[in-house]
Parts: structure tokens; C-alpha cells; sequence
């Protein structure tokens, strides 16, 4: 196997490691639109890293947590739904983050690989950021699983049994904000809610518990990853593109077989 | 022994408004240990808005909350909204609530008739069965005060007698305070100590017998026709309509 394929498919199985467990919270919590805001802003992240002249993935966290703290501080607003609040902010910012791109000229910047992501051209040190990320997140969850469970749930009925619900949430947001930062090179800012999504819906049928929805979530990940980067090497297709058409052939085929009962 | 002197809990002169609206204005109450309290009062008259505040989840603007220092608060909320995704036993979800030994937790299964439940998801269970688990996890927590948010909601007529029986048998048993939202008085009346009738104040309080008979009851919830007391007094010679409301027919009960 070619170098760069190998170091595609570690990128890539370690963004679905991560995207998993993360993603069936998303799921659970009805927050696809918020990751899908928070990956748009991305890009924003990206062209203001340029701007400052800072590392692209510290610069894409930090915005992350920014807007996360803006729409903390939004949720506070009633007369606009949630809804519309993260439709207003998730296009803004990634028109801004196109437009602010657009004047530095200075550079030439791979627009379609942060959109779609470029997992062919990932060097040795994307591969630290996303196993050093990751394994942070993963951390991250496997010390806070239970408060955020409980959270997730009932969140008041938390926040009674003693649950610092407010910095769990903050937490969560945090997670999300940095698993983007991590995976952006792998499967673009546009891709990456749906390796946290299709994964964790497609562990839906098979999982009896919270914590076995996590662990199916991260293998059918894995699998379209392997699925996807094969596909796009035989068939010469878009490598992130083609891993999230794995993964939703993966999810397709979990819902044939008739019952729609959950065990 | 001060402990008992003590109330477990003690509200004073609460006041909120909310976007413009004054939701509480100067409530106050006490809930002493072994004691049910009720809060009954139309809908919007603020009672959850008490609840959450003496809970501590929203910031009342004017009065403070007073809870026996250390006590343990176990809390039924009205609503469970889980997702469909979410894949969750009542086993899992009495866990979450922590604190008790294995054998404490079966006590409360047995005495809350949830043993059959444990392996279901919590999605597939029916309103009777949703508010027995949520009382269970309530218990899981040993509270000397229990809080609960409308007990029977989705509970159908006969189920709500027998939950309100059971809180009854709860504080016996557990020796805790109990702080209830209701609907309907006559249904609790049987089974509270104290009732606060509210409607942004407290309209009048007491026990349930005289609350009942109170000009300000009366006005707020109407005359009590003989058919509603039926419900209290007559629990299992009427019928009952579509709606759980008693049919007319009760009225010769009370005659014969």
C-alpha cells in the first residue's frame, strides 16, 4: 500500500473513532444543526488563522468556542427560534470566512480541500493533531460519560441531582468544537457532522445501551472510512466524499430488514 | 432534635416576573419533615415557576428559599422528553439517579411494582409506568424531601387514585416531606396535609377540607358540584366520561 493511502486510512479511522462516541450525543441531544453551524464557522476559522498568521487548527478552535459561547449567550434571545438563530450564524460565518479568504490574496488557499477535505494530502503532523485531538476527546469523555448522560436525559432532573449542568455543556460544545478543528483536513468542514450523524444513526438498531451506541457508532465509522477510501482508490472519487456515501450506504442497510422496532 | 424543629423547607415572600409578566408575587410556604403540602392553581398560575425555584433552577427577583441545611431533594419532573435514539433501560435510567445499595434499589422497585419494567426502554413505557419509574428515581436518592411536578400527568383516572395512594404510603415508609404540584383538589385531598391554592399569590391555604370551601377557591376553580366531591367520597360506585370527568348519574349515589 501507497504511503499516503496508509496515512489517509490511520486520519481517517481516528476521526471515526472520535466522531462516534461524540456523534450519538449529537444525536441523542438534537444538536446536528448546531455541529453543522459550528463546522461552517470552520472555514471562517481557517481564513482568520491565515490573517493572524496562527496555526489553523488552534485558530478553528477558537472560534469554535466563540460562536459556541455566542449562542449560549443568543439562547437567552426567545423571539428568534433556535433553529433560526444557528441558520443565521452557520451562513454567515461561512460566507465571511469565503469573503475574508477571497481578499488575502497573498496566498493560495485549497478552498475545495477545507470544504471537502484533502485526506490523500495528509502529512504526518495532521495525523498528530487528529490522534492528539482525539484521544483528548475521547478522554474528555470517558471522565465526564456519566454527567453527560445524566444531562442528556433530563437536564433539570440533573442539574437537582447535583450535575454542574452548565459547564457540561460548555464541555460538550468544547468537544465538538475540536473534533471539527481536528478532522477538517480529513473530510472538510461541509462532511464533517456526518461522520458524527450517519454512524450513530446507523448504531441505532443494533444498540441496547447508551454505551454500546457509542462503540458501534465508532466501528461503523471505521468501516466506511475503510469502505470509502477503498472505493475512491478503485473508482478515482473524492476521498471524504466518498467515505460519507459509505457511510450512508452503511445506515441504508441497517434499516432494511423490516421491523422498525428498537430492541 | 433541632433537626426536627426545623422545617425542610421554607419559601418566603418569592415575587418573579418573567418577560414582562408577573408570574409570583409574594409567595410564601413550609414544608416540615413528614409532611405533604400541595400547590393546586389553574394553568399559569406559577406553580412550576415555584417548584424550579425552590429548586433552585430559576433566580427568583425578590424572597429567598430556605432549605434545611444538607437535605436531600428527590425531584420528579413533569416531562421525560427523550429521544427515540437514545437507547435506555429503566435499569439505566433508575442508575443514573445513584446513591443506593443494590438492595435499597429493590425495595423500591418492589414497593413502586416497576420490577417488570427494568429491561424496557424507557420509550416504550405507558404514562402510569413513566411516572411510577420517575418516582422511583426520585426515591434512588434517599430525599428527605421529595418534589413532584403533576405525579399523575398521562395517568388515567383509576392509576391517578392509586399513585396518590402511593406517595401517601412513600412518606410513610421513607419518612420524607413532600412538595406537590395537582390539578385537582379533590383527588389529593385524601392524601395532603396542607394546600396552597395559587394563582400568582397564594389565594388561600390550609387544609384541604376548608381550602375547599374557601371564597377564593370557589372562585378561581367554581362551586364544587356535587358530582367532583363524588370523586373524593364515593371512589368506586360512578362512572366516568371520555374526559375522566364523573357523569351525571353519580348524583343519585349520593342520594341513595
Amino acid at each position: 500500500m501507497d504511503d499516503f493511502l496508509l496515512r489517509a486510512l490511520i486520519a481517517g479511522l481516528g476521526v471515526a473513532l472520535v466522531a462516534g462516541p461524540l456523534g450519538v450525543f449529537v444525536v441523542w441531544r438534537r444538536m446536528a444543526y448546531f455541529g453543522d453551524t459550528l463546522a461552517h464557522s470552520a472555514l471562517l476559522g481557517v481564513a482568520l488563522g491565515f490573517l493572524l498568521g496562527i496555526n489553523l487548527n488552534l485558530s478553528v478552535i477558537l472560534l469554535g468556542i466563540l460562536l459556541a459561547l455566542l449562542l449560549v449567550a443568543m439562547g437567552g434571545n426567545r423571539q428568534l427560534s433556535q433553529d433560526t438563530q444557528l441558520g443565521i450564524l452557520a451562513h454567515s460565518a461561512l460566507s465571511l470566512g469565503l469573503v475574508v479568504m477571497a481578499f488575502q490574496t497573498s496566498i493560495r488557499v485549497d478552498l475545495m480541500g477545507y470544504l471537502f477535505g484533502d485526506i490523500l494530502a495528509v502529512t504526518a503532523s495532521d495525523l498528530l493533531w487528529v490522534w492528539g485531538g482525539g484521544l483528548c476527546v475521547l478522554l474528555a469523555l470517558g471522565l465526564f460519560w456519566r454527567p453527560l448522560l445524566s444531562l442528556t436525559v433530563h437536564e433539570e432532573l440533573a442539574q437537582v441531582e447535583g450535575v454542574p449542568v452548565a459547564r457540561m455543556r460548555l464541555l460538550f460544545m468544547l468537544l465538538i468544537a475540536l473534533v471539527i478543528a481536528v478532522s477538517m483536513k480529513i473530510v472538510g468542514v461541509l462532511l464533517i457532522t456526518s461522520m458524527m450523524i450517519i454512524p450513530a444513526a446507523a448504531a441505532r438498531r443494533f444498540s441496547r445501551s447508551p454505551e454500546q451506541m457509542a462503540l458501534i457508532a465508532a466501528a461503523i465509522g471505521a468501516i466506511a472510512v475503510a469502505l470509502g477510501l477503498a472505493g475512491s482508490w478503485h473508482w478515482d472519487t473524492p476521498a471524504g466524499p466518498s467515505v460519507v456515501v459509505a457511510a450512508a450506504l452503511l445506515f441504508a442497510a441497517t434499516q432494511l430488514g423490516g421491523k422498525t422496532g428498537y430492541p | 432534635m433541632n433537626r426536627k424543629m426545623t422545617p425542610l423547607l421554607e419559601a418566603r415572600e418569592i415575587s418573579i416576573r418573567l418577560q414582562g409578566r408577573q408570574l409570583l408575587e409574594r409567595v410564601s410556604l413550609k414544608v416540615d419533615q413528614g409532611e405533604i403540602v400541595t400547590l393546586i392553581g389553574p394553568n399559569g398560575a406559577g406553580k412550576t415557576t415555584l417548584v424550579r425555584i425552590i429548586l433552585g433552577l430559576l433566580k427568583a427577583d425578590q424572597g429567598e428559599v430556605v432549605l434545611q441545611p444538607g437535605v436531600r431533594i428527590g425531584y420528579m419532573p413533569q416531562q421525560l422528553a427523550l429521544s427515540e435514539n437514545m437507547p435506555l433501560r429503566v435499569e439505566r435510567f433508575l442508575s443514573l439517579g445513584a446513591g443506593r445499595s443494590d438492595s435499597d434499589v429493590a425495595t423500591i422497585v418492589d414497593e413502586l411494582l416497576i420490577g417488570k419494567l427494568l429491561r424496557q426502554p424507557m420509550q416504550r413505557l405507558s404514562g402510569g409506568e413513566r411516572q411510577r419509574v420517575l418516582l422511583a428515581r426520585a426515591l434512588m436518592r434517599r430525599p428527605e424531601l421529595l418534589v413532584l411536578d403533576e405525579p399523575v400527568q398521562g395517568v388515567d383516572v383509576t392509576g391517578q387514585a392509586a399513585l396518590y395512594s402511593l406517595i401517601t404510603e412513600i412518606r410513610e415508609r421513607f419518612g420524607c416531606g413532600v412538595l406537590m404540584i395537582s390539578h385537582d383538589l379533590h383527588l389529593v385531598m385524601a392524601t395532603t396535609d396542607q394546600v396552597l391554592c395559587l394563582n400568582q399569590h397564594v389565594c388561600c391555604s390550609g387544609h384541604p377540607e376548608s381550602v375547599s370551601q374557601h371564597p377564593a377557591y370557589l372562585e378561581l376553580f367554581g362551586a364544587p358540584a356535587s358530582a367532583r366531591l363524588a370523586v373524593y367520597t364515593h371512589h368506586h360506585d360512578h362512572t366516568h366520561d371520555i374526559h375522566g370527568d364523573v357523569e351525571a348519574e353519580s348524583e343519585e349515589h349520593s342520594h341513595g
